[in-house]
């Protein structure tokens, strides 16, 4: 293959690429504020309106060192199956019956840019 | 508080037949209130301004809902979509309170007639016919471990005034409120009830769903 034929195919590659992963992270962004901002808070600190009576406080999202110990694995792993599935507060619950596992994926694409871009 | 657009038409309510409340109703509730089925769609959620209305005969007590028309209290603290109310603060986020919607207020005659055709609406008679539940005594303390620690429903749920989630609806009134059997079957899959909730499907085994209704059962008691 020509170096020309590869510039073309990344080219289209991008085009049809960019737009699904940019629905992708507004979709993790629209699901995260349905589920997540009650307990993990509008910032993703752990600061939500249900955290002063929750006995234990939910995760800070934008905690980077702290959710670069996390796989994306063991993120996807909570959300469906909940803290219990990953040695966690069971207070996390499992979100396997109200999302797919496309929708858990955007989920975790999204903590990525909470805790590890700065976006 | 802000308040809903008043429904003038119900004013006239009084003296008409189930066919008129009907389209009352639609024509008043169904702007906030889904009378039919809905799609599964997030959208849906984040634009919800009030509960669905097309099961209300499946869920709610008649007498509670009756009375609760006429005397409307917030059963969710943080608004039917709490990120709608929600600010945030340098001690984390809040719920803005004067931002809540206030419900409209109906007199006794059309409390009871729309209460009558609400009653009517039982698409889910199946599922309450799958639970098989007789309340049972237990001690407040050890109802509250399950619900707090065991369960975890107090991350969103209140079940005192002052204490507990605010994202959910309030549960220390929910044993007046709602019939047993919706307590049980929309704990266990709450999905199938509202395709577009918010409240995870815990799988929990039926010894200790009965034990969050019955603690549902001792602080409602404790709150008529």
């Amino acid at each position: 293959m020509n170096k020309y034929k590869f510039i073309l195919i990344l080219c289209l590659a991008g085009f049809f690429m960019g737009p699904a992963l940019a629905n992708d992270a507004s979709l993790g962004k629209k699901l995260y504020e349905v589920y997540c901002t009650q307990c993990h808070g509008m910032e993703g600190d752990g600061y939500g309106i249900n955290t002063p009576d929750i006995d234990v406080l939910p995760k800070d999202h934008t905690d980077t060192p702290e959710m670069m110990t996390r796989t994306d694995e063991d993120l996807f792993k909570a959300i469906k199956h909940g803290g219990k599935a990953v040695s966690k507060s069971v207070l996390m619950p499992n979100w396997d019956a109200n999302l797919n596992d496309d929708e858990i994926h955007a989920l975790v694409k999204y903590l990525r840019t909470l805790c590890c871009t700065g976006e | 508080m802000k308040l809903h657009k008043p429904m003038w038409g119900l004013i006239f309510l009084s003296g008409l037949s189930m066919a008129d409340t009907t389209s009352y109703v639609a024509e008043t509730c169904g702007g906030c209130h889904a009378l039919q089925e809905v799609s599964k769609d997030v959208d849906e959620r984040i634009n919800r301004k009030g509960s669905h209305l097309y099961y209300a005969g499946n869920k709610y007590q008649y007498e509670w809902l009756e009375a609760w028309l006429q005397a409307p209290t917030q059963i969710r603290p943080g608004g039917d979509y709490p990120l709608n109310h929600t600010l945030v603060t340098e001690d984390g986020d809040v719920i803005e309170a004067d931002s809540l919607l206030e419900h409209m207020i109906l007199d006794s005659d059309q409390a009871i007639k729309v209460t009558d055709y609400l009653m009517t609406l039982t698409p889910f008679n199946e599922l309450l016919e799958q639970v098989d539940y007789e309340p049972k005594a237990i001690s407040q303390s050890a109802g509250e471990m399950n619900f707090v620690k065991f369960q975890g429903c107090q991350s969103c749920h209140r079940d005192d005034p002052e204490y507990g989630g605010v994202s959910g609806p309030e549960l220390y009134t929910a044993w007046n409120r709602l019939q047993q059997n919706y307590i049980i079957s929309y704990t266990q899959n709450p999905e199938l009830w509202d395709k577009n909730t918010m409240m995870p499907n815990r799988h929990i085994k039926n010894s200790a769903l009965e034990k969050v209704a019955n603690y549902l059962k001792v602080i409602g008691e404790s709150h008529e």
